[in-house]
C-alpha cells in the first residue's frame, strides 16, 4: 500500500464567474522512502496540493489516505505530526516576532516532546547554522539562513512525511547541496518519505525517481526521471520545461509565448 | 497577448558610462556579541548592461543593493568613498531627495516579494500606488497602467489577480506582483535581488526576456542578484562574485563555467546537474585565506 494516497483532490477559490479551481481532480500514490516531485507553471496549484495534504486548507474534496490514516478535513494532532510542511517563502513562515529558540521550542511544545534544550542545538547543527544564530531574530538572519531555520523546525518533530515546497530555491547552490544531502541522509536514516516541488529541474532529477508535471490545476503527466532524460516526455508543456531549465534563451522566451496562446484557458 | 511598451529609451550620452559608481562600500551591524561586517570594502561600475552577483549566502548581496538605494535596516552603519548615480553623489541627499530617486530612479524588487507587499492591500492596488507616486495622472490611468504591467509580467487572469490580497497569490505571482511594481516608474537603474527565484523556468524566461528588453531597448543598468550560477551564466553580460562581503573575482558571464577562484569552482562543482548524475553533491571547502583576499579593481571582468 502507498504511504500517500490522494484521490481527486480538487480545492476551489472564490465563488461565482471569479472562482478558481486551483486544484481539480488530482491523483498521486507515493510509496514509503520515495521521493516524488512535482513541477509546473507558476500558480498552477502545487503549493496549494500541498496545503490541502498538510491540513492547512480545510476546504478541498477527494480522498486522502496518509500512512493507513484517512484524513478528513480536521486533523487530531499526531496527524498534523504526520507531516511537516516547509514553505516556499522563508519570511512567511517564521514569525517575526519570535526568536530562532522559540521558532523550534513552539513546535515542540505543540507536541509535548521533551529535552528541548538538546533538540534544538541538534536541529541547528544538523542544517548548519551554529549556536550563536539560536537567539536571533529572523530578520537579523539572510534569507538563506532563515530557510535552513524553516528546514529544522519540520524536522524537529521527527515527521514521517516532509512536504517541501522549494525548499532550496532561497538557498546558495552550496548550501543547496548541503540540504539536498542532508534531506537524503536523513530519507534514509528516519525513513522519510516526501513530496518535494521544485521548479529547479536539476534539483529534481537529483533528488527524485518519479515526477508529476502540473498546469492550470491539473496534473498533466507523470513520469520516472529516467524517461524525463531519455526524452520520454509526451506534453510540449514538459518539453518546453526541459529545455527552459538550460538557463536564459531569448528566442525561447519567444517560444513559450506561442505555446501559452495556444493554450486552453482554465478558469 | 499585447505587450506594453515601457516608455521611452533614456538620454544617455555614452553607452558605457556607468551609471551606478560604488568605491570601497562598507556595510556594518553592531550587535550584542560585536560588529558583523556585512559588506567590507567594495568597488563595482555598472552601465548600461546586466551585471550579474554571486555568492553564497550572507555574502553581502542584498545589503550591497540595499546600500546604494538606502534600504539598509536602521541599526546599520553605511560607509562608501563613492555613491553616484550618473555622477550624482547620492551621499549628499537628504531622506527626502533620496526618496524622489527610490523608485522613480532606481529601484529594488526585494529578495521576498510577499514580505515586501503590503498585506491589506490588494496586489493591483500597490502597483498603481507605486505609479501615482512618482507620476500625475489619475487614478483610473494608473490602474490601467498597473493591469497592463500584470500582464506584462505574464500575469494569466490579470483582472483577477488585481483584485487579490498579497496571501492569495502564489510564490511566483507575488514575484511577478513584485517586478511590476519596480518597473512601472520606468527607473533608469534596477537591483533584482533574485527576481525569478520562485518562478517556473517557463515563465522566468519570458521575465527576464522583458528585463533584457528593457536594458537593450532602455538603457538600463540592471544589477542581477542570484544564486543560480547557470541563469547568470547566460543571462548576464558580467558577473561579479561575492564572499564575505568583498568582490573576490569577476568575469565575463559567458565565462562564468570556467572561472579559476576556488570559491567559484566550488559553488559551480556544488550544482546538481541534470547531464550528470551524482549521489551525493559536492559541498564547498572554504579556505581561511579567501576571507582576507585583497579587493577586486571595479575595472577588471
Ligand atoms: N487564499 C487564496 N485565495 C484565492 N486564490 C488563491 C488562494 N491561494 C491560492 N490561490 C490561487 O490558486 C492558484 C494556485 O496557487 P498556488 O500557490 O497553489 O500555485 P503554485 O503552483 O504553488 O505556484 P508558484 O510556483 O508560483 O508558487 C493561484 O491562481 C492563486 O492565485
Ligand atoms: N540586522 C542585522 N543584524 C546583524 N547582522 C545582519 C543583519 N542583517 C543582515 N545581517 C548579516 O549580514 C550579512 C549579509 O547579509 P545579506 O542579506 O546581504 O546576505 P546575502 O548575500 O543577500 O545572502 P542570501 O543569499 O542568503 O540572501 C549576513 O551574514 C547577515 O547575517
Ligand atoms: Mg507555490
Ligand atoms: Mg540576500
Amino acid at each position: 500500500m502507498p504511504l500517500i494516497d490522494i484521490r481527486d483532490l480538487r480545492v476551489s477559490f472564490g465563488e461565482g464567474v471569479g472562482a478558481i479551481r486551483a486544484v481539480d481532480a488530482v491523483s498521486i500514490t507515493i510509496e514509503e522512502g520515495e521521493v516524488y516531485g512535482l513541477v509546473g507553471e507558476s500558480g498552477c496549484g502545487k503549493s496549494t496540493l500541498l496545503r490541502a495534504l498538510a491540513g492547512l486548507n480545510p476546504n478541498w474534496s477527494g480522498a486522502m489516505t496518509v500512512a493507513g490514516q484517512i484524513l478528513g478535513p480536521r486533523r487530531s494532532t499526531a496527524q498534523y505530526k504526520l507531516m511537516q510542511m516547509v514553505f516556499q517563502d522563508p519570511y512567511g513562515s517564521l514569525h517575526p516576532r519570535h526568536t530562532i529558540d522559540g521558532l523550534l521550542a513552539e513546535p515542540l511544545a505543540i507536541h509535548a516532546i521533551g529535552e528541548s534544550d538538546r533538540r534544538i542545538v541538534e536541529a541547528l547543527d544538523r542544517v548548519g547554522l551554529d549556536a550563536s544564530f539560536r537567539f536571533r531574530y529572523p530578520h537579523q538572519l539572510s534569507g538563506g539562513q532563515r530557510q535552513r531555520v524553516a528546514i529544522a523546525r519540520a524536522l524537529i518533530v521527527e515527521p514521517r512525511v516532509l512536504l517541501l515546497d522549494e525548499p532550496t530555491s532561497a538557498l546558495d547552490v552550496s548550501i543547496q547541496a548541503e540540504v539536498l544531502n542532508l534531506l537524503d541522509d536523513l530519507r534514509r536514516s528516519q525513513k522519510l518519505t516526501y513530496l518535494f516541488v521544485s521548479h529547479d529541474l536539476a534539483v529534481v532529477t537529483h533528488m527524485c525517481r518519479r515526477i508529476g508535471v502540473m498546469r492550470a490545476g491539473r496534473l498533466l503527466e507523470e513520469m520516472t526521471v529516467d524517461a524525463l532524460l531519455a526524452g520520454g516526455t509526451t506534453h510540449p508543456y514538459t518539453r518546453h520545461l526541459y529545455r527552459a531549465s538550460a538557463g536564459y534563451d531569448r528566442r525561447l522566451a519567444d517560444t513559450a509565448e506561442v505555446l501559452d496562446d495556444s493554450d486552453e484557458e482554465i478558469a | 497577448m499585447t505587450m506594453i511598451v515601457l516608455g521611452s529609451p533614456l538620454a544617455i550620452a555614452d553607452e558605457s558610462a556607468p551609471i551606478v559608481s560604488v568605491r570601497n562600500l562598507r556595510v556594518a551591524f553592531d550587535t550584542p556579541h560585536g560588529a558583523v561586517e556585512a559588506v567590507r570594502g567594495i568597488s563595482f561600475d555598472i552601465a548600461r548592461e546586466k551585471v550579474g552577483i554571486v555568492g553564497e549566502s550572507g555574502s553581502g548581496k542584498s545589503m550591497t543593493g540595499r546600500a546604494i538605494l538606502r534600504l539598509t535596516p536602521p541599526k546599520a552603519r553605511v560607509s562608501a568613498e563613492r555613491l553616484d548615480l550618473h555622477g550624482q553623489d547620492l551621499r549628499a541627499l537628504d531622506e527626502r531627495a533620496m526618496r524622489l530617486v527610490r523608485g522613480r530612479r532606481m529601484s529594488m524588487i526585494l529578495q521576498d516579494p510577499r514580505y515586501s507587499l503590503n498585506p491589506v492591500v490588494r496586489v493591483g492596488e500597490q502597483i498603481a500606488e507605486a505609479y501615482l507616486v512618482h507620476r500625475r495622472v489619475s487614478r483610473a490611468e494608473a490602474r490601467d497602467k498597473a493591469r497592463a504591467m500584470l500582464e506584462t509580467v505574464r500575469i494569466r487572469h490579470p483582472d483577477r489577480v488585481y483584485e487579490l490580497y498579497p496571501h492569495e497569490v502564489s510564490g511566483g505571482m507575488g514575484q511577478r506582483v513584485m517586478i511590476a511594481m519596480m518597473l512601472i516608474a520606468e527607473p533608469e537603474f534596477l537591483i533584482a535581488d533574485e527576481p525569478t527565484s520562485a518562478l517556473d523556468v517557463t515563465v522566468r524566461l519570458q521575465v527576464l526576456a522583458i528585463l533584457d528588453d528593457l536594458v537593450q531597448s532602455r538603457g538600463l543598468g540592471l544589477m542581477f542578484i542570484s544564486h543560480d550560477l547557470n541563469l547568470v551564466a547566460t543571462f548576464c553580460d558580467r558577473v561579479l562574485i561575492m564572499y564575505a562581503g568583498r568582490i573576490v573575482e569577476t568575469c565575463p558571464a559567458a565565462e562564468l563555467r570556467r572561472a579559476r577562484h576556488g570559491y567559484t569552482r566550488g559553488l559551480l562543482e556544488s550544482l546538481p546537474r541534470i547531464d550528470k548524475r551524482r549521489d551525493r553533491l559536492p559541498v564547498l571547502e572554504r579556505d581561511p585565506a579567501w576571507r582576507d583576499a585583497p579587493a577586486v579593481s571595479p575595472r577588471e571582468g
